[in-house]
């Protein structure tokens, strides 16, 4: 079986707006400091694979012009998903394991500041009984958090737990869209946005972009002193009709954990994709984590949630925890959908 | 070859919709059903039998919906599955077939699904095609603008003689009368009739366009010891290549982009093909205009620059012919554009399977299926046989 491993991680920062037309703008800076820091030629990437949305970007194709960023001539090999780019990082990992290349880079991008984005996502939901009521994405995730109140698993000092502790680490983390060193009680004082949710409950809207590469076997040992090796690496999907499934659990996390080997209780850090604060508290059930594990060190994607990068972002995150010897054994978590309905979980060690 | 595989992979059975204009009998789900329940049968499994899912399709703005894989998981038999949605505009259906086939090599899955679809119906492809970011110079044309002087540099630089166009039109259109599933079933077209329909984007007559139609394909991909446990033959894939290159750069040759030509080597070497003319009985190519047949035969290397068109005016395309071209009449007669290039590689698939019914090629036992997309950038193909190599 071959090995593969994560030898490098750039973002970009996550801002309000980035102020561009498209991603390529974005994407240069991030591909050249990726490479830089694996020591990496263009030439040297065997496959490519990108995440994005048309529906982020408000028209068709809108990955097409990211590949200017690559450069891609001579032609290169290629592909995308209309996914985060996490599962653009699972397509390139199944790649390597096939032997069929030897390294690869992995990139997402989106731009939500391009519209109104609570609304935009409303139009994942079936077309033909739930988005013409336009059931924005802010209140189905009020609706889930308040069936996580209603059921006793977390109280609303929990999740503003949950938000102070996020700010409070990002403010260390120079790429984040937020920071505060504000107490629970503190955000407990602030108004709703969407019963139960306040503003701190709810991940910022943001524009940016990420790159993770890969390496098999003795490419990556060459390159990375100390590799993140993925030991684990699943994903799993739940039911779309938000009224058949038990919105306070997240059965498509559980299973993409044990399919992944990730045993919650045996992590030194983890990344979870949790755009509102009671969505961490339900991943961390989900995913069974014990008390030892750090639960996003970088603020997390309440401080910093740009559309389609972000959870590969928690998997780069994590993977640099490991290559810089700060920790052994690791998790990147990224989720997608209304209400948690994708999920996926990456494991990775030191050695 | 690829020694590097681990796994051999092989299609279990294949399954598409009846294609139409609108086929506003089926939700979006009862469309990918309609292909998927059909593909099932045909590999002869069980949905139990399928570990995950791999679903393409061209843009979200063709139907309205943003990531319509994630409102169709439970109609796609995803939900409590992995489910992953491809998206390589044009050749998305080919990059689809590619990914899932990869799941089973890499030892990951014994038996993955693939489904592809558009159903055109639902929205204005070309509206959805004819919103510009600022700063990009629009077409505002359409893809058959966009395609147009790519094909009059093609016959300008080949000397190709102008009826070769409409030959492919009325070929692939008689092919088309040949398969259940065609859009559009044409026995009785004439060159007369084809040069005799409106011009719309010099050369290209309406004739020679491909329709804009609702379908789906699926197909099941099993490892070595699922296709050892079907009782029927499967075809076994050989190589898989996918390739891409900017839209727009100084040297860009959109008649023989050279992404598509080194797609096309690195598939005829780790095919083990030497002489792809001689070596492959039948080839699904995408050509949505009918010029595009002649320009790819050149850019897969089945003719030298320049000669593509001498094989279709001299028949050799036809069924029965050196090297059949589209027998199912190809995007000519159906063109739901997301399962397009799937459509391409499943009737590969099936020509290989001894499965194509009436446009049967006699005896096909190696067969490649190809799709390319955006401005010819995007590059999908598989060469797939009756025996494993």
């Amino acid at each position: 079986m071959t090995e593969v491993a994560v030898i490098g991680f750039a973002q970009s920062p996550c801002l309000p707006s980035a102020g561009t037309t498209s991603g390529v703008e974005t994407l240069v800076p991030v591909f050249q400091e990726v490479l830089a820091a694996t020591g990496l030629a263009k030439q040297d990437i065997d496959f490519w694979c990108s995440g994005s949305s048309d529906y982020l970007a408000g028209r068709a194709f809108s990955f097409v012009n990211a590949v200017d960023a690559i450069g891609a001539y001579p032609p290169v090999a290629e592909s995308h998903v209309e996914m985060d780019a996490a599962w653009a990082l699972y397509e390139a990992y199944v790649k390597l394991l096939t032997g069929e290349a030897r390294t690869a880079l992995v990139y997402g991008f989106g731009k939500s500041s391009a519209g109104q984005l609570r609304r935009v996502l409303a139009l994942q939901l079936d077309p033909y009984l739930h988005a013409p009521l336009w059931p924005d994405s802010v209140s189905i995730a009020a609706l889930q958090a308040r069936a996580g109140l209603d059921a006793g698993r977390y109280t609303e000092r929990d999740m503003a737990r949950v938000a102070a502790r996020s700010r409070t680490a990002a403010l260390s983390n120079p790429k984040a869209q937020v920071s505060g060193s504000d107490t629970a009680d503190d955000l407990l004082a602030a108004p709703y946005v969407a019963d139960p949710l306040r503003a701190h409950d709810c991940a910022p809207v943001g524009d940016g972009a990420a790159a993770v590469v890969l390496a098999a076997g003795d490419e990556a040992r060459r390159l990375r002193a100390r590799p993140a090796w993925i030991t684990g690496f699943a994903h799993n999907v739940d039911s779309p009709a938000l009224g058949v499934r038990d919105l306070t659990t997240v059965p498509s996390a559980t299973a993409a954990a044990a399919a992944a080997g990730l045993r919650g209780g045996d992590l030194d850090a983890v990344e979870l994709h949790a755009p509102f604060s009671h969505q961490e508290l339900l991943l961390a059930a989900a995913l069974g984590l014990g008390d030892r594990a750090s639960v996003n060190p970088s603020g997390g994607v309440l401080c910093g949630n740009p559309m389609f990068s972000a959870g590969l972002s928690r998997i780069g995150l994590a993977a640099k925890l490991v290559m810089s010897g700060r920790a052994d054994r690791v998790a990147g978590h990224a989720t997608s959908g209304p209400a948690l309905q994708q999920n996926l979980v990456c494991v990775m060690e030191g050695s | 070859m690829n020694s590097a595989i681990t796994t051999r992979a092989a299609v279990l059975g294949t399954g598409q919709t009846e294609h139409r204009t609108r086929r506003t009998d089926v939700s979006m789900a009862g469309l990918c059903r309609e292909a998927i329940d059909r593909a099932l049968a045909d590999a002869g499994i069980e949905w139990s039998d399928v570990d995950a899912v791999v679903l393409g399709k061209a843009p979200d703005l063709f139907e309205g919906v943003m990531m319509p894989e994630l409102f169709l998981a439970d109609a796609l038999g995803a939900t409590g599955r992995p489910l992953l949605r491809v998206h390589t505009a044009g050749s998305v259906g080919g990059s689809t077939a590619i990914v899932a086939s990869q799941l089973v090599q890499a030892g990951v899955h014994r038996r993955v699904l693939a489904v592809a679809f558009e159903k055109q119906s639902e929205s204005n492809a070309m509206w959805a095609l004819s919103i510009q970011p600022p700063f990009t110079m629009p077409v505002g044309a359409g893809a058959g603008g966009y395609f147009a002087p790519h094909i009059r540099s093609y016959i300008r630089r080949s000397g190709a003689p102008p009826h070769v166009g409409a030959m492919v039109a009325v070929k692939d259109r008689r092919n088309g009368a040949l398969n259940p599933h065609a859009h559009l079933r044409q026995p009785g077209i004439t060159l007369e009739s084809v040069n005799a329909s409106p011009m719309l984007w010099d050369p290209i007559r309406y004739d020679e366009t491909c329709p804009s139609s609702d379908g789906a394909c699926a197909i099941v991909i099993g490892d070595e010891a699922a296709a050892e446990a079907s009782d029927r033959q499967v075809a076994w894939i050989h190589a898989t290549a996918m390739r891409t290159e900017p839209t727009y750069f100084a040297g860009k040759d959109h008649v023989n982009p050279r992404a598509g030509y080194e797609a096309a080597r690195a598939l005829w070497r780790a095919a083990g093909i030497t002489d792809p003319l001689e070596q492959i009985d039948a080839a699904e190519i995408y050509v949505p205009f009918s010029w595009f047949e002649p320009m790819w035969l050149e850019n897969l290397g089945f003719a030298a620059p320049g000669e593509g068109w001498k094989l279709t005016e001299a028949g050799e395309t036809g069924i029965g012919g050196a090297l059949p071209v589209n027998p199912s009449g190809g995007v000519m007669c159906s063109n739901p554009i997301g399962a397009s290039g799937l459509l391409r590689f499943a009737e590969a698939a099936m020509q290989v399977m001894g499965r194509a019914g009436e446009h049967q090629v006699e005896g096909a036992r190696t067969a490649l299926g190809h799709a390319y997309g955006g401005g010819s950038q995007f590059f999908a193909m598989w060469v797939v046989g009756t025996a494993p190599v």
